[in-house]
């Protein structure tokens, strides 16, 4: 019984944290991003949240554990540490399928393996061009799509 | 992050972690810096973003580098203390990466040396035995990526595109030239780190780095520059003049007001 409660609990703790929106691009939670990694119950009862920053210099990475500090604050029960963890790297293999639905929705081209066929978010087509491999935020590039001649986001693969 | 693991080593072997961990984060650090210099200035707003990006970057990395160096030191300096109140001559970076913007050819000729050197190394790093390294090299190694490509494609635009920016690009090569030789050398603490496994045999990345760098002249219609003799002395901490000035502007604040927050 004790387990089961445990697990519930910690289903309920990335809950949570599914509701903490990127500070930059708040339509995709820090759990969909994949920069929360685990959430791990100590023997002491406290758990344990690790984290993981999506670009090494992001400026986003402070902002993003205060967020997630002031979540999990909210539940006055609960002690809590995050630890920062940065291997393994990240990658935008673990932006979730939500995840990238929402980045979609929102007018960003969710990461393409290699950079190829990278769909226009609004009309689809593949037929657009790279303008800059540097976008407004680390993770993003600049494309411009050659049908709709709309400029877009498109999230980065790393 | 990993203190117990880089805690095991010996006095020596870790002092040597330390002057590794300090040249890694000080080069990160000066060229994070200077490129950092481009914001607000740079010709189209697309340069900007991208050197002010692959700034953010590289300070990144020289936050992670330099709180190993303290770690390792042990003299309760950490990323910030390091970076702001040491003088030119305890820094450890290259000669290269301290050199003054110039033009937009001189940043990204130095750039394009600079990443096409520290790509494979992070490459190389991310096998470090040593667990921080390994992380901070595996991660940093994918962004790396992106800026040596970024600083390629611009060797190729600038040196195969006008009379003007063919010749800006060929008087910069020539200029930096003479800095790319102290990638390669390294002194005593390469010796004993790399035999631990710990750092890149930096004798070992030239052949590699030549390979690119003449694939890329030979494209873009550039003369490799011939030099006679190479300048050195970051490792030792001898410096341009050009450090100095660039550490007067970086730490004047903390300088003045001692451990102000924002
Ligand atoms: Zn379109």
């Amino acid at each position: 019984m004790a387990e089961t409660r445990e697990i519930d609990r910690i289903a309920d703790l990335w809950a949570l944290l599914d509701g903490v929106p990127d500070p930059e691009i708040p339509v995709i939670s820090v759990v969909d991003l994949g920069i929360v990694r685990d959430i791990r119950e100590q023997p002491d009862g406290s758990v344990t949240v690790i984290i993981t920053p999506t670009y090494t210099g992001c400026p986003a990475t402070l902002l993003i554990e205060q967020m997630i500090r002031e979540a999990l604050e909210s539940d006055a029960s609960l002690r809590f540490t995050i630890r920062t963890e940065l291997s393994p790297a990240w990658t935008t293999d673990w932006i979730s399928e939500k995840g990238k639905q929402a980045l979609k929705e929102y007018g960003i081209a969710p990461p393409q393996p290699g950079e190829r066929d990278v769909p226009c978010p609004r009309c689809g087509t593949t037929d657009v061009e790279c303008i800059s491999q540097f976008g407004s935020t680390p993770c993003k590039a600049l494309y411009k799509c050659r049908q709709c001649l709309e400029p877009f986001d498109h999230f980065k693969c790393i | 992050m990993a203190k117990a693991e880089n805690n095991k080593y010996s006095k020596t072997i870790q002092s040597a972690v330390a002057e590794y961990a300090l040249r890694l984060g000080d080069n990160s650090l000066i060229l994070g810096q200077r490129l950092g210099e481009w914001t607000g200035h740079s010709a189209a707003v697309e340069i900007d973003m991208a050197l002010s990006n692959m700034a953010l970057d590289l300070i990144g990395q020289a936050q992670h580098f330099l709180g190993l160096a303290g770690e390792m030191e042990g003299k309760h300096r950490d990323a910030d203390a390091l970076a702001f109140t040491r003088d030119a001559h305890e820094f450890r970076n290259f000669w290269l990466v301290e050199q003054a913007n110039g033009d937009f050819a001189r940043t990204i000729a130095r750039q394009f040396l600079f990443s096409t050197w520290q790509k494979p190394m992070l490459g190389e790093l991310a096998n470090s035995t040593n667990e921080t390294l390994a992380a901070v090299a595996e991660k940093a190694v994918k962004e790396v990526s992106y800026h040596q490509s970024y600083a390629r494609d611009w060797m190729l635009r600038l040196g195969g595109g006008t009379e003007e920016s063919h010749h800006r690009l060929q008087r910069a090569l020539d200029d930096l030239w003479g800095y790319t030789g102290e990638m390669f050398a390294g002194n005593g603490v390469d010796d004993m780190l790399v035999a631990e496994g710990i750092s890149v045999d930096p004798a070992a990345l030239e052949s590699g780095w030549t390979i690119e760098v003449d694939a890329v002249l030979a494209e873009a219609g550039l003369t490799k520059p011939a030099v006679e003799r190479m300048t050195s002395g970051g490792l030792k901490g001898h410096h341009s003049e050009h450090l100095g000035h660039l550490l007067a502007e970086m730490q004047f604040l903390q300088r003045a007001y001692p451990g102000l927050e924002w």
